[in-house]
């Protein structure tokens, strides 16, 4: 029995809350993804640098207040930095779209088109970002460590196995699980999230039924920009703020939206997840667990891996590819909100 | 009057404004930095025409120019590092086992793929098995192997080396290894939406970056290859040369700059050589029936369908030739540098600077992609000095320890990645066809 329990312990603290945490972060990042593309038409690369920016200017408020004195403490100050971070990155995400993408939407240009303009974007913000607060590592974090303690788990418990629960992980899987039943509830219960549904659905209907489109444009650059921003800096918190980091993220956020089936937010969630956990199962050395789990004279030479950590980031491509080949519309077959 | 006389001679004014920016950079800055510039601008050039032939013909979306030119990069160590031969010897046997039941392993998934069609929904479980099987297989016997190499001689060697040939022979095995993957890639996601190349090939690229940097019993990892062959001759050759060093003082230069700038040259005309050839096949593959067909085809798909055109079929042929041009480049850029450093694999550099290069030179236009080629590569390099001038310019009112002038001068370096972007914007707002447009036909 301990073993069993020691095994699901291992499980727990190595595969399921870092699982869950990180699927969090990238499922806040694909909902972005998914709604530019539900609402506005392309693939936006440029994501990556907004979440990227969104954490910067938190990581720039949070300084200020942490000079000041103000925390609270156990949580991260970072938490209430978020809002002015989300406030300024809505006003940078308008005022690009202002300027660069309205051009080409009232053009009606071609998604490809777009999808080249939003990496003319990626490249003003990337540069923007690294001037302001540098290429560097960024650290930002304060508040308690751990919730939980693997050397107080097993004092409770007895087992030999520790499971520890950092305050990051649990910030996150709760901060995302708020913001994602909010965002339910606005698309599924209000009228602004309705027209914005319509909208994705079919353009010509909605404008016909009144829904103003600049509205709905400038509702969905706010929510992405806030999504962004609060998935960012979650990122940020748990592991560490490097602006090229966030570029290396489009492709899992890319892979998890269309997983779950491009334009579709539930699917973007789900999708998220799916990532994170194949990521994680794969790459994960089984050696201990099954040492507890099997007979007891049994003996392993290997870790009992899939694949090497290194190779994280090809399971979703292996993934996306996967579901290319066999199911191009993705898990929750979307294509509207 | 003057607008009349720029459209008529609009290649010709172009390019000469850009010798005369290479020019002045000759006499500004020596004229071994501007022959530097002038090296890279032409392998730019050469990945611009591949990204054009993908993008300007056919309306491709490509995001993985660099991982294309990191293999062709690969080809280049491949080739012509010498084997080394106690590496082979500990573990060659294991790799090769590993390569026969890789070939094996997609050979029979993809026979019984062809075989199970009237299984619906079991097939997919059935090739899982068979994958799962050979990975097996392949681990069993692929990692004594790998262990075995890497640890002989970790700081010199490590790896399995090359084949010891000739590294001009790299040029074209590199075009054929960008073309592989390619054919992969475009088999998957061609036919699909457009933005599903651009994801699958930004996937790709990450991963045979990754694969470069962690398959160390392969490349050394970023541990980095040194001391690759070169086509030309070595500097201190031809320093010691009598022939040379006469030659050097008739042009009154000292003899360590003149062997440098000789070498700098040699390399600019294999270049040159090499772009001359792909510029007239391109040209010449514009003009004939089949380019017709792709501008066709790119311009309205449904229609050109609708005429008897497979298009995915020459979407992947076309994929394939332009990711074959990148590989070519790829393998250009080791020869140039004389090594292979996976960590200067970076998607900003490679693959978004050639997009822009395409756009602003003139999508459809071979000339203009050569063009942007150079233009953007120049402003790549010298927005540094720039920008730092500018900051330095616009600051000189506050105190020289004052914390903004202090960084602003460090992030000057940073203006450039935000140039870019603005260059890209501005383009495709007010000059979508770029500085040399496509003919109108």
């Amino acid at each position: 029995m301990a073993d069993i329990l020691n095994a699901l312990t291992l499980l727990g603290n190595f595969l399921i809350i870092p699982g869950l945490t990180y699927g969090s972060q990238l499922a806040l990042g694909a909902l972005g993804v998914t709604l530019v593309y539900g609402v506005l038409r392309f693939s936006n690369f440029a994501h990556g640098e907004t979440m990227a920016f969104g954490a910067m200017i938190t990581i720039l408020v949070t300084w200020g207040l942490q000079s000041v004195g103000v925390s609270i403490k156990p949580l991260p100050t970072a938490l209430i930095a978020i809002p002015i971070g989300i406030v300024v990155t809505v006003i940078l995400a308008l005022g690009i779209d202002k300027v660069v993408y309205r051009f080409h939407r009232e053009r009606k240009a071609n998604p490809v088109i777009f999808l080249i303009v939003s990496i003319g974007v990626m490249f003003f913000m990337g540069g923007l970002i690294r001037f302001v607060i540098g290429p560097g590592d960024q650290i930002f974090f304060d508040g308690t460590r751990f919730i939980l303690k693997a050397r107080e788990f097993k004092e409770i418990t007895g087992l030999n196995e520790g499971l520890s629960l950092k305050m990051t992980q649990a910030v996150t899987i709760v901060t995302t699980l708020v913001i994602v039943t909010a965002m339910f509830w606005f698309l599924n219960h209000t009228r602004t999230g309705k027209s914005m549904r319509a909208y994705s659905d079919n353009e010509d209907l909605a404008l016909l039924s009144g829904i103003d489109p600049d509205r709905v444009v400038m509702v969905t650059w706010i929510i992405v920009a806030a999504l962004a921003t609060i998935g960012g800096t979650l990122y940020g918190l748990d592991k560490s703020f490097k602006p090229f980091v966030y570029m290396q993220l489009l492709l899992p956020i890319f892979a998890s939206a269309i997983v779950g089936g491009v334009g579709n937010p539930v699917g973007a969630v789900a999708g998220g997840y799916v990532i994170a956990f194949s990521e994680l199962i794969l790459t994960f050395a089984y050696k201990k667990v099954l040492l507890y789990l099997g007979p007891d004279n049994l003996e392993l030479d290997s870790l009992i891996q899939f694949l090497g950590t290194d190779y994280k980031i090809a399971v979703s491509f292996i993934i996306l590819v996967i579901v290319l080949v066999i199911k191009p519309t993705g898990l929750f077959s979307g294509k509207t909100i | 009057m003057a607008a009349a006389f720029y459209y008529q001679y609009r290649n010709q004014i172009l390019f000469s404004v850009m010798a005369g920016l290479l020019l002045a950079v000759a006499l500004m800055q020596g004229l071994s930095v501007s022959l530097t510039i002038l090296n890279l601008c032409l392998i730019s050039a050469i990945m611009s025409l591949g990204v054009n032939i993908q993008w300007g013909y056919a309306g491709l979306f490509n995001v993985g120019v660099m991982g294309f030119a990191a293999l062709g990069g690969l080809a280049g160590v491949l080739i012509s590092m010498p084997p080394v031969s106690e590496a082979w010897q500990a573990g060659g046997l294991g790799i090769l086992l590993g390569l026969i039941i890789t070939t094996g392993t997609i050979a029979a998934a993809l026979y019984t793929w062809s075989q199970v069609r009237h299984l619906t929904k079991q097939r997919y479980w059935v090739i899982a098995g068979i994958i799962i099987l050979g990975y097996a297989l392949l681990r069993i016997f692929f990692d004594p192997g790998v262990v075995a190499i890497e640890a002989i001689d970790p700081s010199v060697t490590g790896y399995l080396g090359g084949l010891g040939l000739p590294i001009l022979v790299a040029w074209p095995v590199g075009a054929l290894f960008a073309a592989g993957i390619a054919f992969v890639i475009g088999k998957i996601a061609l036919g699909l939406r457009s933005d599903y190349l651009a994801i699958a090939t930004l996937g790709i690229s990450e991963i045979i970056i990754f694969c470069i940097k962690n398959e160390e019993w392969l490349t050394r990892g970023v541990k980095n290859v040194n001391g690759l062959p070169r086509p030309v001759p070595y500097e201190i050759d031809l320093q010691r040369a009598q022939w040379f060093q006469e030659w050097a003082l008739d042009f009154g230069m000292p003899v360590d700059d003149a062997s440098a700038v000789f070498v700098k040259i040699c390399y600019a005309l294999l270049f040159i050589a090499v772009i001359a050839v792909l510029l007239w096949l391109s040209e010449t593959a514009l003009k004939s029936p089949w380019g017709r067909m792709m501008r066709a085809i790119r311009d309205n798909e449904t229609a050109a369908a609708a005429m008897g055109k497979d298009v995915t079929w020459q979407h992947l042929r076309v994929f394939i030739l332009g990711s074959a041009v990148i590989g070519v480049a790829g393998a250009m850029m080791v020869t140039l540098d004389g090594q292979f450093t996976p960590t200067s694999c970076q998607p900003l550099r490679f693959t978004f600077l050639i997009w822009v290069m395409v756009i602003a030179g003139g999508s459809g236009n071979n000339w203009g992609a050569v063009l942007g080629g150079f233009l953007i590569w120049f402003f790549w390099i010298e927005a540094e000095p720039i920008g730092l001038w500018l900051m330095d310019v616009v600051t000189s009112g506050l105190p020289s320890t004052h914390w903004l002038r202090l960084h602003l001068l460090e992030s000057a370096a940073h203006t450039r990645l935000m140039t870019m972007g603005v260059i890209l914007l501005l383009v495709l707002r007010f000059s979508p066809r770029g500085l040399i447009p496509e003919a109108r036909r």
